[in-house]
């Protein structure tokens, strides 16, 4: 236990299967100066989390035991698009909740579409931001508080429960959870 | 001094494009994430956006060419072509999207035809003029590499004083 606080960045996870989405969002995270891996399904995701191996697609699968050794690159952040073919974010959202080892991961929803019930049961199912499209910096820059809250390690004191002031995070008015309120974008 | 010009003319362009509604806040975003790690940023995000659009444009005119028009499929295509066009603020383009999916649901073959049409119109106008804004950067890069980066250094210090350059939409 150093008391050097390591100046490990930041890995997320992006999910969009749209080329150009992917290319922004990356820009938009390495401006914050976190590493990034980009793919382009939820299926892919699910892979490079190490959760396909032995899940079933039963939906009421019981958390995975989490002997298996997936990866030594951890993800301290998802973030996700909505509409995707084949699994939606909303599915890999409910398999990454579903997940013993996986659970605590802060995972965002990215949408182009305003529809308060689908913000609503993204929240629900423990979504920490619903982020409509176009992603820009000032949605990024609502990431940190997630990520310094679940690096626990990261810290000299090991308290995980420790969080920064995430008010200003929580009750962001423009672009979050409190948008659909506003009138509908189209 | 021919840096003055060159921004001068890349500014005036900008600034029409803006008004015009060609683009919105969103390509503004676009610039600002441009820096001298990554030079060529909008460029491969515009050339992405042209490579994406021209073939959904084409998928379109097929699918709606069909004897039984599926309209889910047409829906999907305009759906990524809406999220693609936004991304790059390409406003025109996305408005049009947006009116498409209400014909896609009223399940009318010909008012998406017409949206088609439509769409292709405002495709080509935005790339023309996003070509054109382009070469003005391109050669303001020219002349910048000639100055050992005095125009890119012009430029951040415009953006970091509030930036005055990629927020022109706001004068619409």
């Amino acid at each position: 236990m150093s008391a050097i606080v390591t100046e490990t960045q930041f890995h997320v996870l992006a999910v969009d299967d749209s080329l150009i989405e992917r290319k922004l969002i990356e820009r938009l995270l390495k401006t914050s100066s976190y590493q990034v891996t980009a793919v382009d399904s939820g299926v892919k995701a699910l892979e490079y989390l190490g959760l396909l191996d032995d899940e079933d697609t039963s939906p009421d699968s019981t958390p995975v035991s989490t002997t298996k050794t997936h990866h030594e690159v951890e993800v301290n952040l998802i973030i996700t698009d909505y509409c995707m073919p084949g699994i939606t974010g909303y599915d890999l959202l409910r398999k990454i909740k579903e997940s013993t080892s996986l659970k605590d991961i802060p995972v965002v929803i990215m949408s182009s579409e305003n529809v308060p019930s689908r913000i609503n049961s993204c929240l629900e199912q423990g979504a920490e931001e619903f982020f409509l499209k176009p992603v820009r910096q000032s949605d990024v820059n609502k990431l940190r508080p997630h990520l310094m809250r679940t690096s626990g390690k990261r810290t000299e004191d090991h308290q995980p429960n420790k969080r920064k002031p995430m008010e200003e995070c929580m009750l962001s008015p423009d672009r979050t959870r409190a948008r659909y309120n506003d009138d509908l974008e189209l | 001094m021919e840096v003055d010009q060159l921004q001068r003319s890349f500014v005036e362009y900008s600034r029409l494009l803006f008004h015009e509604g060609f683009l919105d806040g969103q390509f503004s975003q676009l610039q600002l994430l441009q820096d001298e790690s990554n030079p060529d940023f909008v460029l491969e995000v515009v050339s992405l956006f042209f490579e994406d659009s021209e073939r959904l444009l084409n998928d379109l005119t097929i699918a709606l060419d069909q004897q039984n028009v599926e309209f889910k499929k047409i829906d999907a295509h305009v759906h990524q072509l809406k999220g693609s066009s936004s991304s790059i603020g390409a406003q025109r383009v996305k408005n049009v999207c947006i009116a498409f999916r209400n014909l896609c649901d009223e399940q009318n073959a010909e008012g998406c035809l017409r949206c088609l049409q439509q769409v292709k119109q405002e495709y080509l106008l935005v790339k023309t003029k996003l070509e054109a804004l382009l070469r003005e950067r391109h050669d303001k890069r020219v002349v910048h590499d000639l100055n050992c980066g005095f125009i890119f250094q012009l430029e951040q210090q415009i953006v970091a004083a509030g930036g005055a350059i990629p927020m022109l939409n706001e004068f619409c």
